[in-house]
């Protein structure tokens, strides 16, 4: 059986995201870009509305919605603003997906609950300075001192690092042990022992904040451990896997964003006499991307759907990111050149739009690592 | 108390309208429906009432008149929180028809407050209000840009010209709201949404009540004729055109 039809719930969830984005978040977009500031009263509606855990269930205070809803949502606020989904993504997809998924009961209704509120924001701390794609190369180490772990390293490029209240740390237990000695905690952002880093200066994506994030002699309590010793690499893997959807949906929105944007913009501007449409060579750059967003939005949506049937999605999210990410850098790129000069000053938002493009082919495994990831498949 | 919201389920407002060929009905293939603009504001002040109620307002009802093509705005209406819906199975022919149809639900229930869009933004027709509150007998404040509740009455608020009236009126009674009435449409929260699947969408037959008028002819507007560029020092060129071309002078 093939549906290629949304239901009802999902537009509606689409709607409200496209109102909520093309309503508030472009009020304040461009300025938002320019002094990298951070959306706290965009985040705390988002939140009410539900979008900050919309995938969790009922139980745990969530949306309890499906993933291809979420990607429909992400896709509407990154047209407008990937800043503000990055967060959203973060939220939803690394933090309150991992605990939901992975946790216990005390866990979930101690963290859980309110980051699927939304009234706390999560982070989720895998990158090193030393250990981005090659994840297994974590230098943070997770001490086992009998009740508590002695957590010491450092995280970089942390989003919501500054932000959040919940983090999810990655770090080794047992280094001797390779990638099976790594575990998955529950810190405290106020615990002591934690410094964060200056805001990083970013390209694009200015207004969510990334961060380095410091760890020194933090004590956490061993119940903050999720699942059992030495999951920690396997729950980081899994955990990234329904992630990509969410960046996957985030390049797409970006894409579609700006080819939106394009289209109008090449109804509305005369060159030689007619609308710059008119001249084929802009119609084909749009007929271009019109087919690569399609392309995306269509593996976005399967791997999503795959997901919601609870049918194996890691190659499906690795080829919807990779491709999305992909296209949205082609697709932007394009927007900015039809749009001439206009495109490329910020009122027009492409060039923001090209900017925050790039982001999605390095963070959350870059289309490199997701290669890896799809090639692999291929000989199974 | 109770307070009805007249839902009208139509076009959304950026949809290129075709006609069909015998001119007397658009052409509604691949139309995104959605609440008409003011009703959604309607709405969304009724919700607002009852919040801040403190429970003096115990439930919101929307109505439609509509085939099942109404539906997915009437759900919507509830995820947006109203907190029962009705569909009066047939479809709105005109406007004496759906404030008619209206009128004999609202005779079968009890409500204090009826609220209805000043117009829908398909037909703008401008009737359904007032003919509803002349068909119930029921008194009607028009283009009400503000409602408040203050002890057991609602005070409305009406532009007029150069100021201000501030009215307020026996119970029930009809509101046929504007501008003003809320500030922005209240988007559906996911809690809403799911909420919404367990809410009441009740379909009741229509009352034996016939139209009295019918459509016509539909005529698209004529395209706008190209524009003529006048150099800032040729105001003789333009009284000229303005006179001969345009005949406005
Ligand atoms: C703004 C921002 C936000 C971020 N947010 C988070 C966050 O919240 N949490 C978190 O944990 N991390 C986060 N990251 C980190 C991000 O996930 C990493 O930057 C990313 O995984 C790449 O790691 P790296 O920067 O160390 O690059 P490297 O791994 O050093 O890669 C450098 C280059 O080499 C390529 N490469 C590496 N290995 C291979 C290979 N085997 N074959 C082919 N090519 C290869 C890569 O594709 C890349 O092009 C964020 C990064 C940024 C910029």
């Amino acid at each position: 059986m093939i549906d290629f039809e949304f239901s009802e719930e999902q537009i509606m969830i689409q709607q409200a995201a496209r109102d909520y984005a093309q309503r508030e978040l472009i009020k304040d977009v461009i300025e938002r870009d320019e002094k990298a500031e951070f959306p706290t009263e965009h985040i705390k509606n988002l939140a009410e509305l539900g979008f900050l855990g919309m995938l969790v269930d009922e139980k745990w205070d969530g949306g309890g919605m499906d993933t291809v809803s979420y990607v429909l949502a992400i896709e509407e606020i990154s047209k407008i603003d990937a800043s503000v989904s990055v967060i959203m993504s973060v939220n939803n997809s690394l933090v309150c997906y991992g605990l939901e998924k992975y946790g216990n009961d005390e866990q979930r209704e101690k963290y859980l609950k309110p980051l699927a509120r939304g009234e706390k924001i999560g982070a989720f701390l895998l990158s090193e300075p030393e250990a981005g794609s090659d994840a297994t190369k974590q230098r943070t180490i997770a001490e086992d001192k009998g009740d508590y772990y002695l957590v010491n390293g450092t995280k970089n490029w942390i989003t919501n690092g500054n932000s959040a209240s919940t983090y999810i740390v990655i770090a080794h237990t047992h280094p001797e042990k390779g990638h099976r000695g790594i575990n998955a905690f529950i810190v405290e952002k106020n615990s002591p022992g934690i410094s964060i880093g200056p805001h990083e200066k970013k390209m694009g994506m200015r207004s969510s904040d990334t961060h380095s994030v410091m760890f020194t002699d933090v004590k956490v309590p061993k119940e903050n451990r999720i699942g059992e010793d030495g999951f920690g690499f396997k729950f980081a893997m899994k955990t990234l896997e329904g992630g990509r959807i969410g960046i996957a949906s985030q390049a797409l929105g970006i894409a579609s964003g700006a080819f939106e944007r394009a289209l109008q913009y090449s109804q509305e501007r005369k060159a030689f006499g007619t609308e710059i449409f008119n001249h084929q060579s802009i119609a084909f750059k749009l007929s271009d991307m019109a087919v690569k967003i399609e392309n995306a939005r269509n593996l976005c949506v399967k791997a999503a759907w795959l997901k919601d049937q609870g049918k194996p999605y890691g190659t499906a999210s690795a080829m919807a990111k990779q491709y999305a990410a992909d296209i949205a850098m082609e697709v932007t790129t394009e927007a900015v050149q039809i749009l001439g000069g206009y495109g490329y000053v910020s009122e027009y938002h492409v060039e923001r739009l090209m900017r925050e493009a790039k982001l999605t082919q390095i963070y959350e495994g870059t289309s490199e690592v997701q290669k890896i990831i799809i090639s692999r498949s291929l000989l199974k | 108390m109770k307070i009805l919201v007249c839902i009208s389920n139509l076009p959304d407002t950026t949809t290129k309208i075709k006609l069909n060929s015998d001119s007397k009905s658009v052409d509604l293939s691949g139309v995104q429906w959605v609440i008409n603009p003011w009703d959604e504001l309607a709405l969304t002040r009724a919700m607002e009432l009852k919040e801040k109620s403190g429970g003096k307002i115990e439930k919101i009802t929307v109505i439609t008149v509509g085939d099942k093509i109404a539906e997915p705005t009437l759900r919507k209406a509830l995820a947006v929180g109203a907190d029962n819906a009705v569909r009066i199975d047939a479809i709105a022919s005109d406007d004496y028809y759906v404030a008619a149809q209206i009128a004999e639900y609202v005779k079968k229930e009890s409500f204090d407050l009826v609220m209805a869009g000043i117009e829908s933004s398909d037909y703008n027709g401008s009737a359904v209000g007032g003919m509803l509150a002349e068909f119930l007998e029921f008194p009607s404040i028009s283009s009400v840009s503000s409602v408040e509740l203050e002890g057991d009455n609602f005070v409305m608020k009406r532009a007029i010209d150069g100021g201000t009236e501030t009215v307020t009126t026996s119970l029930p009674a009809v509101a046929i709201v504007q501008k003003g009435i809320a500030i922005d449409p209240r988007i559906p929260a996911m809690r809403g949404i799911m909420m919404a699947r367990k809410k009441p969408l009740t379909v009741e037959a229509p009352a034996d009540i016939q139209a009295v008028s019918e459509f016509v002819n539909f005529e698209m507007p004529q395209p706008k004729p190209p524009v003529k560029m006048v150099d800032a020092e040729n105001v003789g060129e333009l009284f000229r055109l303005l006179h001969e071309e345009a005949k406005v002078l």
